[in-house]
């Protein structure tokens, strides 16, 4: 297993992801529509590789060597777009523009508009292939970046994933790593009952992934995966993340309504009063 | 008029002049989807195994692959039939490629009927309405091996998404080779009509237009093969200098390089317009040149156009 992580570090990364949630609800609140459910449900993990495990800096955004992240789950893009700003990409008070007309902030995730955003997304399938494409440049370059992929369980329905997924194994893509949100849920209801993708974990290492299994709102757990993907040779990794559509908030727990529903006014202030918080934005 | 040499393949001439950049790029890289020998990435892969990457039929994910491959600052080359570059993988060359400004040149063989025996279901006639319709993406259909060399120079150097359209048969040589991205290169001066031609049909109105010079009407011919951005002024010229249009592609009429011709003509500078193409049907299987005169792209239909055109243009009895 992975190296001790000291205590300070999982306290912070629960406030930053705490902040993060109470941002998403702020923001679809205020956009009057977007994806609290998936965001809600991702939070740990973009936190994770944002605020851990990424060689990046907001300093330098388009440093050669830096490491790249594609949600190809383009359309969480609300809990990005939280970690960015929180992160010091952007400033804190441009996050509740989502989706308006003239703002950065794009309902699905737009490369041109904001730092640090290295794909733009949406159209679910596509992600994993260019995370694939940037792995391959990133190794024919000799250059040190790791590519990580953030998927959707629903588009593990999607064949173009799977076709990008036999890339990344077929080329032994060890400075790849893809990371699997499974909430179990996509818009109409639960994976399984609409199109299953179980055992998905099988899946994976069928198509010759490092496959790690992981509770996915853990952060000792997803730290640890993602120290064992960094040491992976030969071989890229996938770590299950078993999460909670709409994490956080109890009244969006396990619910597929919340996929693509903004929360209204009650709603808003009911979810962040769970999370500790009020409409106003805090200053972290 | 340049007459009209040898055929030559266009293939070839777009496999040799990768070859020739990947000798003077050492960043370049090139994908394909299984159809190496035919498309001639081939020739590359052969040199250049390292930046080569042949990942099987997955067309879509080859898109993605590539867009992503090349927002590190490379210039990027993905080869298939057309059908699969802009039919199978459509929403994958819009979002991957041209949403993300990916500095990725689609070079597609195969396109039109001229793909022959493979049928219908091979023989895309859509792909010029598709591509042109994304922001951002370039289109260019040569016409001859000299013009398929000199665009795939200029779409390399270009950045940005590129969408170029090559034709399986040999075609002859009908140009000097000189080709600029948005300009249109006027085969022949004429006063009387204008032929606007992109591919293989460059050379039926050329062979049209020769006919007609020799009973004393004067065709001007337009090489279209910049369809995206495309030579506006020259267009709305021959409509001001000569009157009448007879557009000529191996496509679909809907969506092509005539509903182009149509609809910048009548909104600048209205003047008839013909549109000889593919009409609204799929192809079958059949000897090419024997599916481009079923479908209406016949020589005969050139010129019976051609002279409907000058009488309703008062130009003959």
């Amino acid at each position: 297993m992975g190296e001790e992580i000291p205590a300070g570090r999982l306290a912070t990364l629960e406030s930053n992801a705490r902040e993060i949630r109470r941002d998403i609800i702020r923001m679809t609140y205020a956009a009057g529509s977007g994806h609290p459910g998936g965001s809600l449900s991702v939070t740990d993990l973009l936190t994770a590789l944002i605020f851990h495990e990424l060689n990046i800096d907001p300093a330098h955004p388009e440093a050669p060597e830096r490491d790249r992240l594609v949600l190809s789950k383009g359309h969480a893009a609300p809990a990005l777009y939280a970690a960015l700003s929180l992160r010091g990409y952007f400033p804190r008070e441009e996050l509740v523009t989502l989706r308006q007309l003239g703002s950065r902030l794009q309902g699905h995730v737009d490369r041109h508009t904001l730092p640090c955003v290295e794909a733009s997304t949406g159209c679910l399938g596509q992600g994993t292939g260019m995370a694939v494409g940037m792995a391959l440049d990133a190794r024919l370059a000799h250059r040190p970046s790791r590519v990580y992929a953030v998927l959707g369980d629903g588009e593990c329905q999607a064949g173009a994933t799977w076709e990008a997924l036999m890339a990344g194994g077929h080329y032994h893509l060890s400075n790849l790593t893809v990371l699997l949100d499974r909430n179990g849920l996509e818009t109409d209801g639960s994976t399984e009952a609409l199109m299953g993708i179980e055992p998905i974990a099988d899946k994976f290492r069928a198509f010759r992934y490092h496959t790690i299994e992981i509770d996915g709102h853990s952060f000792p757990e997803i730290l640890n995966a993602l120290d064992e993907a960094r040491r992976t040779k030969d071989e890229p990794t996938a770590i299950v993340a078993r999460t909670v559509k709409g994490k956080g908030v109890s009244f969006m727990e396990g619910k597929h309504a919340w996929h693509g529903k903004a929360p209204n006014r009650a709603e808003a202030e009911k979810a962040l009063a769970e999370l500790g918080g009020t409409l106003e934005a805090s200053t972290p | 008029m340049t007459p009209a040499g040898k055929p030559e393949s266009l293939r070839d001439a777009y496999g040799q002049t990768l070859v020739e950049l990947g000798d003077r790029d050492p960043h370049l890289a090139v994908f394909d989807a299984d159809l190496s020998g035919s498309t001639r990435t081939a020739m590359f892969g052969q040199k250049f195994p390292d930046r080569f990457y042949n990942v099987g039929v997955m067309e879509p994910t080859m898109m993605s692959m590539a867009a992503g491959m090349s927002l590190g600052g490379r210039t990027v080359f993905a080869s298939t039939f057309a059908v699969f570059a802009a039919g199978q993988a459509y929403n994958f060359v819009r979002q991957s490629i041209c949403y993300n400004r990916a500095n990725v040149k689609i070079v597609a063989t195969h396109g039109g009927l001229l793909v022959g025996g493979d049928g219908g279901t091979h023989q895309i006639v859509e792909d010029i309405g598709l591509m042109r319709g994304l922001p951002g993406m370039t289109v260019i259909v040569p016409a001859d091996a000299p013009t398929t060399r000199s665009a795939t120079r200029a779409v390399a150097e270009r950045e940005g998404p590129a969408y170029v359209r090559l034709t399986r048969e040999n075609l002859p040589t009908v140009t000097d080779g000189t080709f600029v991205i948005g300009k249109a290169n006027e085969l022949a001066a004429g006063t009387d009509l204008t032929i606007v031609a992109v591919g293989a049909m460059v050379a039926r109105g050329l062979e049209v237009a020769e006919e007609l010079r020799r009973v004393g009407v004067s065709v001007r011919v337009l090489d279209l093969a910049s369809v995206k951005p495309f030579d506006e002024p020259a267009l709305l010229r021959a409509a001001r200098d000569t009157g009448a249009i007879l557009v000529l592609e191996e496509h679909s009429v809907l969506t092509g390089v005539g509903a182009l011709v149509a609809s910048t003509t009548s909104e600048n500078y209205p003047v008839p317009v013909r549109r000889i193409g593919m009409p609204d049907l799929f192809g079958e299987s059949g000897e090419p040149w024997a599916l481009l005169d079923r479908y209406g792209m016949s020589t005969e239909r050139i010129r019976e156009e051609a002279w409907e055109l000058l009488r309703m243009r008062g130009k003959v009895q």
